[in-house]
Formats: structure tokens, C-alpha cells, sequence
């Protein structure tokens, strides 16, 4: 545990990517929530971390806030395994002009397009942490089979909502932004939507599968409206 | 019925001290970047801190005020005209209906702060009023204003008779002037990692705010600082003042519409009382780190709280003189 600032703390885990700490961080991330300490204003989950910003105030200064928290994790260490994710499955259309990029993926790697499909599609991926940019999930498990340099010279405007590749990374853009990522498709869904509670479609902790889609069941879905359900 | 924009100034936007409580879902606390103005502004009107106002930039707007009520400008030496007439600074003065506020360009410092009687009426979003230029949230329609831009307002707790003629004392609004600007900074959690001559650079050579520096963050040009371990960094949160390190060695200071993580190394966090100085600062200004340590952090966070809310109440019973002879509530 160190200070990050004066009103906020850090508790490290590990100094690497691992699901042993990742369910810690989401262990601790739940038990904060839930007992909704006064005093704590914002909790971050990330990797292998969980920020907690708090009013000094209230709480007291680091020496004193982080004994009352390190209480909380001991307190977690004992109680039982985290509760599963939920799983969110998220609807892709691949290839074509929402994927522009599926055919370069499948070339680099000598297979074809539909085997590109099935194994993303296949895949389960877990959510490590929301951050980079409103509602962006950091997704652990991409099949090394798919891991794909990003592409060299950067789009300058990737719709919201493509799916794409980066190295080991697969992730959804959840807002039209500049970007490098290898895109081979796109979903209907908001993954951020600022009117909606919670904001971000994917929590830390999630599960997400992804289910390919037609371009006319794409289109059906987009007229029916996910505007912010 | 409130605020018309006749000319919206460089760059003005509607914030209140951020959005808190949704940084799990990657959104930016965003808010004012001079708490230390912003806060005082509004105590002068008779809010409470966390009324939205309007941060202007390097040249101010020109507003037409729809009702009378009371504002103030705190921050940066802005020059502003009522009607042809100078405003103080840092004082709360009266507008009537139909009054045009000419803001003009901010001669020391560069953020200003004007706190309306009762605040800004724009639509709470996640819980505040601030606006996110970069994904066009918050705020007034997430962007900066405009030209025939129409706020409103909410009602306002003091409508006084006369002109109030106390204000807050010049020696505190000394931050804004120093040439060199000297911030503390202590230790972040990856200062080990930085080279014996890194550190030394960064606690001793002086940094020029370049022109790509923003409210999301202060891109520093001077010596360059470099690792001794090249250690991968695993992303986690970043905050208000944390002073990263990518790459290419010049350091960036984050400010108020931050990302919420980051994954650069963390060579060091500015001292809370020291972000509005720096928030003051202009492309071109030189700065200069000085270390500090947590207990003096702390230490100074919590007096700076303290003096807050003594001039709240020193500015309410202020208020309540000039109300309770004229009969008027607060």
C-alpha cells in the first residue's frame, strides 16, 4: 500500500498481470462498494491494483486511512473466493466494412477469414480493468493463434463500437477516436453511454464472449435502437 | 432566462470540482483546474464550493446578463468591463438585467473563475456539472461555449440592495504572479527507477510548459529524465499532479480531464496546494520541482481545508451583514 496523493492510496497486489490478482482486486473492489465507507469517494480497480480516494477529513490522513483500509483487506483475504463475473456477450457483424481489417488478419497468419471469426468468437475473455479512455475494457485471453501487430500507419477516426486486435489485445472502441488497432468488426452495442447507470457496458470482472452477427441482423438491431438500454 | 453569450472567448467552459464516482468505468474526473479560485469564487457569490462555474482561458467571454444578480472573477488578472466600467477582481459585484461582461485577455496567469449567484443551471450528469471536452460530456452539451449560447441559472441565495466592497486580500492571490514558479513535488511510486542524474535533473533543472499542454495535462520540456531499470510498468490509477514519464524523457504533469489509469512510470506527484499554481501557468512559463515529503503534503492539505472553510464563513457572515440590515434573506 502506498499514498498517490494526499487523498488517495494505492493497494498493490502484485507487480505483474496474473488472475490470482486480478480476483483480489475485484474481491477488495466488491467489499469496498458494498459497505460504502464514509469518507471514500472513488475506487479504481486496475490490473493488478485497487485505488481508493477518500477525504482526508473524514478519514484521517494516509497513516490513518490506509490502517482502516488494510483492515478491509485483511477482512477480504478471509472471506471466500470472489463472486463470478457476470457475462456479457457482445454481438459482432466481422469483415466487410465494419472489419476492414479481417483480411489482413487472416493473411498474416496464413488462415482464412472464417477461421479468424470462429476463433475470437470462440474465445472467453475476461475484463482486467476499465480505463484508457470512457467505457474502454482492458480483455485478457485473445488465442495467440490471432495476436496481430497494429497496423503502421494509425486510422484517423475508428467508428465507435469496432472490434479490433492489437498484439495481444482485443477490445472494443467504445467512442470514434484515432486509433492503431486491427479492426475486424463492429458491434450495435454502446459500450459507454454517459445517461445510462452504470455508464460503462463492461465492468471489471466481467466475462465477455463475442457472437458473430449478419450485417442485416446488425442493421436491424441499429434501427430497433440500443440507444442506451 | 440567465446568461446570453455574446462572444463564448478562447476557451470557456462549464465546471464544478469534478465528477466523482465513476472512474471504474474509465471516465475522467475533469472539474475545475484552480480549485483554490474557483472555490473562492463562489463563497463570494454565497454558493458552496461545488457550484458549477465558468473557467475562462487566456481571453474571456462577453456575456449578457437576462437578470439581476451577483458575480465574481477570481483566478488569473483578467481585464472585465460592465458596460464600459472596470470590475474588480476577487470581489463580488452586481449586474442588472440587460448588463453586458466583457472579460478581456488575462495579463498574469491564465485561468479565470466567474461564480454566479446560485450557479450554473446545466443538467447533472454522473452526478456533476463539469464538462469533458474530449468525449463532448457534461458541461454545456460537452463543449466549450459559443457565440448565442443561452445559460441559465438557479436561484440565487443573495440578492443585496448595494454593492459589497470587501473582497478576498491581494497577498492571497499571490500565486499567480511568481516569473519562475516553484512546485513541490514528492516522491511517486516509481521514483527509484529513474536514474541518480534523472533525479537530480528533476529537482534542479528548470521545465518550460510547452504549447501541447492542455487541461488533460502539462507536457514539460527541459532535461531529459531517463531509467536506470527498464522495468514493464502494469496500468493503474493515475491522478491530478502525477508527473509520468513516457519514452522520449520529458515529462508530462497530469491535470483535471486526466485519464483515469496510465501505464507510464510515476516519478513524482505535485503537492495538492501547488496544482493551482501550476494550473496558472502558461505555455512558455518556466517551473522549477522542489522535493517535499508526504508528511508535509498532508500537512499543508489539510490547513489549506481549513483556511476553505474559514473563509466561507467569514464571507457568509459577510453576507449576512449587508442581508440582514436590508431585510433580505440568505
Amino acid at each position: 500500500m502506498f499514498p498517490l496523493s494526499e487523498n488517495a492510496l494505492t493497494i498493490r497486489f502484485s507487480n505483474e498481470i496474473s488472475d490470482e490478482a486480478h480476483e483480489r482486486v475485484q474481491k477488495l473492489t466488491r467489499l469496498l462498494r458494498c459497505e460504502a465507507m464514509e469518507g471514500i469517494i472513488d475506487i479504481v480497480p486496475a490490473f493488478s491494483s485497487v485505488t481508493v480516494y477518500y477525504n482526508p477529513l473524514v478519514l484521517g490522513t494516509y497513516e490513518q486511512a490506509s490502517r482502516d483500509i488494510s483492515e478491509k483487506v485483511e477482512g477480504m483475504e478471509r472471506a471466500a473466493s470472489a463472486l463470478a463475473g457476470r457475462t456479457v456477450v457482445i454481438p459482432v457483424c466481422y469483415g466487410g466494412e465494419f472489419g476492414p481489417d479481417l483480411l489482413e488478419v487472416a493473411q498474416y497468419h496464413g488462415i482464412t477469414e472464417e477461421e479468424v471469426i470462429r476463433l475470437h468468437s470462440a474465445g472467453t475473455y475476461k475484463v482486467y480493468m476499465i480505463g484508457f479512455a470512457p467505457g474502454f475494457a482492458y480483455l485478457g485471453g485473445l488465442p495467440s493463434q490471432l495476436a496481430t501487430p497494429r497496423r503502421a500507419v494509425p486510422r484517423l477516426l475508428v467508428p465507435e463500437g469496432s472490434v479490433g486486435i492489437a498484439d495481444r489485445q482485443t477490445g472494443v472502441y467504445p467512442l470514434a477516436t484515432p486509433g492503431g488497432w486491427q479492426i475486424i468488426g463492429k458491434t450495435p452495442l454502446s459500450l459507454f453511454c454517459a445517461e445510462r447507470q452504470p455508464p460503462s457496458l463492461l465492468q471489471a470482472g466481467d466475462v465477455v464472449q463475442f457472437h458473430p452477427m449478419t450485417e442485416k441482423e446488425y442493421r436491424m438491431w441499429k434501427n430497433n435502437g440500443d440507444f442506451c438500454s | 432566462m440567465g446568461i446570453f453569450v455574446l462572444d463564448g472567448g478562447f476557451f470557456t467552459t462549464v465546471q464544478d470540482l469534478g465528477r466523482w464516482g465513476v472512474q471504474k468505468d474509465g471516465v475522467p474526473v475533469s472539474g475545475v483546474m484552480d480549485d483554490f479560485a474557483s472555490r473562492l469564487a463562489n463563497f463570494l457569490v454565497g454558493n458552496e464550493a461545488n457550484e458549477a462555474v465558468l473557467e475562462i482561458t487566456m481571453l474571456g467571454p462577453t456575456l449578457r446578463f437576462e437578470i439581476g444578480t451577483v458575480v465574481a472573477i477570481c483566478g488569473g488578472e483578467f481585464s472585465g468591463k460592465l458596460n464600459d466600467q472596470s470590475v474588480p477582481l476577487w470581489q463580488p459585484f452586481m449586474v442588472q438585467p440587460g448588463d453586458i461582461l466583457a472579460i478581456g485577455a488575462c495579463r498574469i496567469g491564465y485561468r479565470g473563475y466567474v461564480a454566479v449567484s446560485g450557479g450554473l443551471h446545466v443538467p447533472l450528469l454522473m452526478n456533476s456539472r463539469s464538462t469533458y471536452t474530449k468525449a463532448a460530456i457534461g458541461g454545456f452539451y460537452g463543449r466549450p461555449l459559443q457565440k448565442d449560447d443561452e445559460l441559465s441559472l438557479r436561484p440565487a441565495p443573495c440578492l443585496p440592495e448595494w454593492q459589497p466592497s470587501w473582497g478576498i486580500a491581494f497577498s492571497i492571490r499571490q500565486y499567480i504572479n511568481s516569473q519562475e514558479k516553484v512546485i513541490r513535488a514528492v516522491e511517486g511510486p516509481d521514483f527509484h527507477t529513474f536514474t541518480k542524474e534523472s533525479i537530480e535533473h528533476f529537482f534542479t533543472e528548470v521545465y518550460e510548459v510547452t504549447t501541447q499542454s492542455d487541461r488533460m495535462g502539462y507536457r514539460l520540456r527541459g532535461q531529459k529524465l531517463q531509467r536506470s531499470v527498464d522495468q514493464e510498468i502494469v496500468s493503474e490509477a493515475v491522478t491530478f499532479g502525477t508527473v509520468q514519464v513516457p519514452a522520449s524523457g520529458d515529462p508530462i504533469v497530469l491535470m483535471a480531464d486526466r485519464q483515469t489509469t496510465g501505464g507510464y512510470p510515476r516519478i513524482a506527484q505535485v503537492l495538492a496546494v501547488d496544482l493551482p499554481i501550476l494550473a496558472q501557468a502558461r505555455p512558455g512559463d518556466r517551473i522549477r520541482f522542489q522535493p517535499s515529503s508526504w508528511q508535509e503534503a498532508q500537512r499543508l492539505y489539510i490547513q489549506r481545508e481549513r483556511e476553505m472553510m474559514y473563509s466561507r464563513a467569514i464571507i457568509r457572515q459577510k453576507w449576512r451583514e449587508i442581508n440582514g440590515a436590508n431585510r433580505f434573506k440568505l
